[in-house]
């Protein structure tokens, strides 16, 4: 600032104060803007977070009133060493691994196509929203259906008699197909816009250089889009971890498909058990956020990685 | 002979994706439009066609009262929800203020936790608040719960917009009310009904509130009434109305995607990619 030519004196005296006065005012306007939604976010999330975890730690059934105590961590061992709980983690585990990884080759697959198709892809991007836009319960129905013997095509067509919703391994099929065909198109977006930061001329370059398309893509498109695959892989590991919708309507839990959010809702809206049931929920949030911050990690590592190549 | 080819690959596939996004829809309108006597022989296509299930489900309360329960509450909530995230995202956009920061970072928090952890409490607060049972016990949470894709969505949306035209057009002579409806409004709408098309898409499809905060059909949404369909007798499968009712549903969704297949995409991917 010091080889800066000096302001007139008057200048010097009156604009710090206008440029304070200004950003103080800019400053409020911007507060007053954002009061609303933040005081919505804090009053209808924060807040019952924290009440549920004060919950958590309450003996608090509604079927038995006027027995509420604190009880400590009592309800997480309760929880934690139940057969119930390991058995549902298994079980959203296996749903989220089997559905998130199909989604990403699937995803990958329509996301490249979209990405080079020459024509049809106004057409092709306008049906996906649909299995995007669709209610959860809807395609649920629809695809429950399609499995019921004596009413679904499936069988017709695959010529069997066979009761997929009543075993366990094809009650997941099922239910894993369900949540492909909704998520797909969304994971696929999110990579199609990874795919266009993707520069043309390190394609061009590559193929002068003689590398297959198979290289071209592990080798050049993907280390670029990295960031892109994981943040698509986190949005859609999160959500798909908390499932309940379909699983809901298709086994109701039977067969071993109860997944976590349906061991929290059963306890707290069935079972009315507000305790053990905040003690699941806690518990659910906690694996939510320990999923998030191993993708950030894995995520800050590549780009730190991505950096040093360079 | 290699553009044939080309073609012909392009158009393949195209086809192959449109079959593997509509299958199952057309498959529920199929069934749908099945007789009760044909409902279960297996065929994907009805052999006549008849909307037998349609007129009932519009003639029992089962449907349309959460049908209206699920307009009401659904554009209440959308209206809420983007009226507050754009005075936000304005001010994220435009002015300097510090927490900025904090309010994006923590509403992307609030964007992937799971709706289950609130639950419980949701459930006793609303039952002590006289909420429980109510559409505004509804609309509460859809606002809430679309408001952090709301905000990063318009924020990011604003962000692009050329503000300096506000001044340009004050400098022309107009009032500064007339430069924010000829100038700013339009330019700013695009972004608005993008927020608005998602907020109104999460406030449809939500199962989880609808059927741990209600208990009667006096808020009961479609997607909750479809999981508790009785049908006509205790003996009839629901399954026609079900469909019918699925397909009910269904086509507000087309209708918007149809029309702003585009914004959508862009909505979506706005704030994932920069986040």
């Amino acid at each position: 600032m010091t080889d800066v030519a000096a302001p007139p004196p008057t200048a010097i005296r009156r604009a710090p104060r206008a440029h304070t006065e200004r950003a103080r005012e800019e400053r409020k306007l911007g507060w007053y803007l954002c009061a609303p939604a933040v005081a919505v976010m804090l009053l209808v999330t924060a807040y019952p977070l924290v009440y549920a975890v004060w919950l958590s730690l309450q003996r608090y059934d509604l079927r038995v009133p006027g027995d509420q105590a604190f009880v400590g961590l009592r309800n997480f061992v309760t929880v934690l060493t139940s057969e119930l709980w390991w058995r549902d983690f298994l079980a959203t585990t296996v749903i989220t691994v089997l559905s998130v990884g199909l989604e990403l080759v699937l995803g990958m697959g329509l996301a490249l196509f979209m990405h080079r198709a020459v024509f049809g892809r106004r057409t092709v991007r306008t049906s996906i929203l649909i299995p995007y836009g669709i209610i959860t319960v809807v395609a649920a129905f629809a695809w429950q259906f399609a499995f019921t013997p004596d009413l679904g095509f499936v069988n017709t067509w695959l010529n069997t008699d066979r009761a997929w919703l009543t075993e366990r391994s094809t009650s997941y099929l099922v239910i894993t197909l369900t949540e492909v065909w909704k998520t797909t198109p969304f994971m696929s977006l999110l990579l199609l816009a990874g795919l266009a930061i993707v520069p043309e001329e390190l394609q061009e370059a590559a193929k002068v250089d003689g590398a297959t398309a198979w290289q071209r893509f592990t080798k050049v498109t993907l280390p670029t889009m990295k960031g892109a695959v994981l943040v698509a892989l986190l949005f859609r590991t999160l959500d798909a971890f908390r499932i309940f919708d379909t699983v809901f309507v298709q086994t109701r839990g039977a067969n071993d498909t109860e997944t976590v959010s349906m061991l929290g809702y059963n306890q707290l809206i069935n079972r009315v058990n507000l305790g053990v049931g905040s003690a699941v929920s806690v518990l659910l949030f906690l694996t939510v956020v320990l999923i998030a911050i191993l993708f950030v990690k894995g995520f800050k590592a590549d780009l730190g990685q991505v950096r040093g190549e360079r | 002979m290699k553009v044939d080819r080309d073609r012909a690959f392009w158009t393949i596939g195209t086809v192959i994706i449109v079959a593997y996004a509509l299958t199952p829809v057309a498959w529920i309108a199929s069934l749908s439009l099945k007789t009760g006597d044909t409902l279960t022989d297996g065929r994907f296509l009805p052999r006549s066609i008849s909307f037998e299930n349609y007129r009932s489900i519009f003639e029992s309360g089962e449907f349309v009262r959460p049908l209206r329960n699920s307009i009401g509450i659904a554009l209440i909530a959308t209206f809420f929800a983007v009226l507050l995230a754009t005075l936000a995202a304005y001010a994220i956009a435009r002015l300097r203020f510090p927490g900025k920061k904090l309010i994006l970072t923590g509403a992307l928090a609030i964007a992937m936790f799971p709706p289950i952890s609130i639950i419980g409490p949701l459930f006793n607060m609303w039952r002590s608040l006289n909420l429980y049972d109510t559409w505004p016990g509804l609309v509460i949470p859809y606002m809430t719960f679309t408001l952090p894709l709301a905000i990063w969505t318009l924020s990011a949306f604003f962000r692009e917009i050329p503000w300096e035209l506000e001044q340009a057009a004050q400098v022309d002579g107009a009032t500064p009310f007339q430069a924010f409806r000829r100038v700013i409004v339009p330019l700013a709408a695009p972004g608005v009904f993008t927020a608005a098309i998602l907020v109104f898409f999460f406030a449809w499809n939500d199962f989880l509130f609808a059927i741990s905060l209600t208990s009667t059909d006096s808020s009961r949404t479609v997607p909750a009434a479809l999981a508790f369909f009785s049908g006509n007798s205790q003996f009839e499968q629901p399954t026609g109305s079900i469909a019918a009712a699925a397909v009910i549903v269904t086509i507000p969704i087309v209708i918007l995607v149809l029309i702003f297949q585009r914004r959508i995409v862009a909505g979506l991917t706005a704030g994932a990619v920069k986040g």
